[in-house]
């Protein structure tokens, strides 16, 4: 019995001293493919295993807060009831962008359909009706659409692809930002449609019912082939949300304030439906039972996904964050500390 | 001689009282956890209940509108939603459900009633997601085709659109019916031969004998299946979001888009936070009052349709 006692005792100091080899995560599922490929990346260059569990940004943003895991995954930032829930300033650190597309059924239109945030907001308010309504052929001009009724589909699902999506109509819309949000919000009541769960409910409503309208991931829509449809932006131009180009224009139309977080939905130009995907983690991470050793290894792998890491990006279709934004993450990412002491 | 007679044990050893005491401790554990249950779910939902925006605990239950943006959450559409899916569904399934059953038990050769009973059950093992899936892709444009045809012979202002309550309601009484139907099946093939006999013999005719002498005796233990089958209904989450097009409005007609509570559950807690979270905590303390309620009504029914004799 002694035995086995001191060996276990030698056996928990050894984990005490060896470096720490394990991070946990949760949140949002939009970034969850680019950052498995990420932790898979940053596994075989430093040994150190990061588990991130994929269950929603508002779950994320509750474990950070309940500090269960050592970060968090964040399409939104928080509310004015997180920041007063929250016990310590967390500190939000850009990490990726990604690009909300309108997806269409229509028999026989093969044209990439073009659409300007007026009249997206029109459709999902239930102004705009059918198909072959004057202010859609208005900006499709020598495109022969049918009289078909329109069938919105919107996600059933709280999701920060919602929230880009109705922060882009509130800011084009005035009757949208008084009636249904006023801003980036992860689920909402849509006046008029069907809701679908994740990106494959709403493509799979969308594939189902001709006539249909709804909004996905521009990674989603990429990867599952759909057709969709051009956003005209503030300079007037028909934007693709599937040009990874257009949408670090946006980002880097606006400039990002020092603590990283910003709506860039509507930028005068780029893609102006794309958002930011955020690392949330505490600033101080003297907190609990909290070793200096975790809070390193925590600091390590941040700064690994904003140098290496971020050449995954645009194999998986999620914008880069650079230039002046990539700045200000990197120094939110320095201003982590262990008790007032600085990491390295 | 009187000792080589074996000691007469007596009635309680100590290895009973320590028995006894180990399952009236799981017990208490089993009722304790419900209690916590309940209490976290009141106490989580405390904010949404006496939320003066949605106009307390009775304008929580009896509103009708669900809109974060507002931050106004009343809770009666899916209240609605999962008592008119739950019930039917088993609309649907009792009747086919109970028949496949009779069919099983007492008309079909052995060779035949094995596979059918096979595969019915086999109806029970396929994951939900499947059952959302063929939804999707099978029924919801069968069932948008009929709205269309019905649109067009009736001139009703519907937008086609396949998916609603009628789906939902279709696509769960698929999924009951295996529990239905299998328990059905066994209580009635435990019905005793007396009372089949006894009836032959006073010249029922087949049709008699299942009429007054089966279904009177089994009954009981039929609805006991619905009630099982109606917890089923209820509680599944996932096929029904699938199917059911999830809007937050109460349902204006059989084909209308809406939402059960335990759809609307599973759909918005993963990213909701403050009063929205608590609505939905405050939901799901509703649907655990609704299943006890549904289930004492089952037991006052089951005790009231259990033939004189076989109750204990």
């Amino acid at each position: 019995m002694k035995k086995i006692l001191i060996a276990s005792a030698l056996l928990g100091s050894g984990i005490v001293l060896a470096q720490v080899n394990n991070i946990t995560g949760s949140g949002a599922s939009f970034p969850f493919p680019l950052y498995t490929e990420m932790f898979n990346a940053y596994k075989t260059t430093s040994g150190v295993s990061v588990n991130y569990a994929s269950k929603g940004s508002g779950g994320g943003k509750r474990d950070i807060i309940a500090r269960v895991v050592d970060f968090a995954g964040s399409d939104a930032p928080f509310s004015e009831q997180e920041k007063k829930d929250a016990p310590a300033e967390i500190s939000f650190i850009p990490m990726a962008l990604g690009a909300v597309v309108p997806t269409y059924n229509l028999p026989g239109v093969t044209a990439k359909l073009k659409f300007s945030g007026e009249l997206l907001a029109n459709i999902y308010l239930g102004k705009v009706k059918k198909w072959n309504d004057a202010t859609i052929v208005a900006l499709n001009k020598g495109v022969k659409l049918p009289d078909t009724a329109i069938t919105t589909v919107y996600r059933s699902d709280g999701s920060g692809t919602t929230s880009i999506w109705v922060d882009f109509l509130a800011k084009v819309s005035t009757e949208w930002a008084s009636t249904v949000s006023k801003g980036p919000q992860s689920s909402v009541k849509f006046p008029v449609g069907v809701g679908g769960p994740q990106n494959a409910g709403v493509a799979g409503l969308v594939r189902q019912t001709p006539g249909a309208i709804g909004y996905v991931e521009v990674t989603y829509a990429k990867a599952n082939k759909l057709e969709y449809g051009l956003v005209r932006n503030k300079t007037g131009k028909f934007v693709d949300g599937g040009d990874l180009k257009e949408i670090a224009t946006a980002s880097d139309a606006e400039i990002l304030p020092a603590n990283g977080i910003d709506s860039i939905t509507n930028s005068s130009i780029g893609y102006p439906v794309s958002g930011y995907t955020w690392i949330l983690v505490y600033k101080d991470q003297k907190y609990g039972t909290r070793t200096e050793a975790q809070a390193q290894a925590l600091f390590n792998m941040l700064k690994w996904m904003l140098g290496k890491g971020q050449e995954i990006h645009n194999k998986l279709d999620y914008g880069q964050i650079d230039g002046q934004a990539l700045k200000v993450a990197n120094r939110i990412v320095e201003g982590i500390n262990y008790g007032g002491k600085a990491l390295k | 001689m009187i000792s080589s007679v074996p000691r007469p044990r007596s009635m309680t050893s100590a290895a009973d009282n320590i028995f006894r005491l180990i399952i009236l401790a799981l017990a208490c554990v089993v009722l304790a956890a419900v209690a916590v249950y309940g209490f976290i779910l009141i106490q989580g939902g405390f904010a949404a209940f006496t939320r003066e925006n949605s106009g307390g605990f009775f304008g929580f239950i009896f509103g009708l509108e669900w809109n974060p943006g507002t931050e106004k959450f009343q809770a009666l559409p899916f209240i609605l939603g999962s008592l008119f899916t739950g019930f039917g569904a088993l609309i649907i399934a009792v009747p086919l459900a109970v028949a496949a059953a009779l069919f099983i038990a007492e008309y079909a050769p052995k060779w035949l009633a094995t596979p059918v009973g096979y595969m019915i059950e086999m109806l029970a093992a396929i994951p939900s997601v499947v059952y959302g899936l063929w939804g999707i892709f099978v029924l919801i444009p069968a069932v948008r085709n009929f709205q269309i045809w019905f649109v067009g012979a009736t001139g009703v202002d519907w937008q086609p659109t396949g998916t609603g309550l009628m789906s939902a309601i279709l696509v769960l009484a698929i999924m009951v019916i295996p529990y239905v139907c299998a328990i059905a099946r066994d209580v009635i093939q435990l019905v005793p031969n007396d009372q089949r006999e006894a009836a032959y013999a006073l010249g029922a005719t087949k049709w008699e004998v299942i009429r007054y002498g089966i279904l009177p005796y089994a009954r009981a233990g039929i609805l006991g299946g619905v009630i099982l089958g109606l917890g089923r209904a209820i509680g599944e989450t996932l096929a029904v979001t699938m199917v059911i097009g999830n809007a937050s409005d109460i349902a204006k007609n059989l084909f209308s888009s809406t939402a059960t509570m335990s759809s609307l559950i599973a759909s918005q807690f993963g990213e909701a936070g403050g009063t929205q979270l608590s609505a939905l905590i405050a939901l799901g303390f509703i649907l655990l009052i609704l299943s006890v309620i549904v289930n004492l009504i089952a037991r006052v029914v089951i005790t009231k349709l259990t033939p004189v004799g076989t109750r204990l």
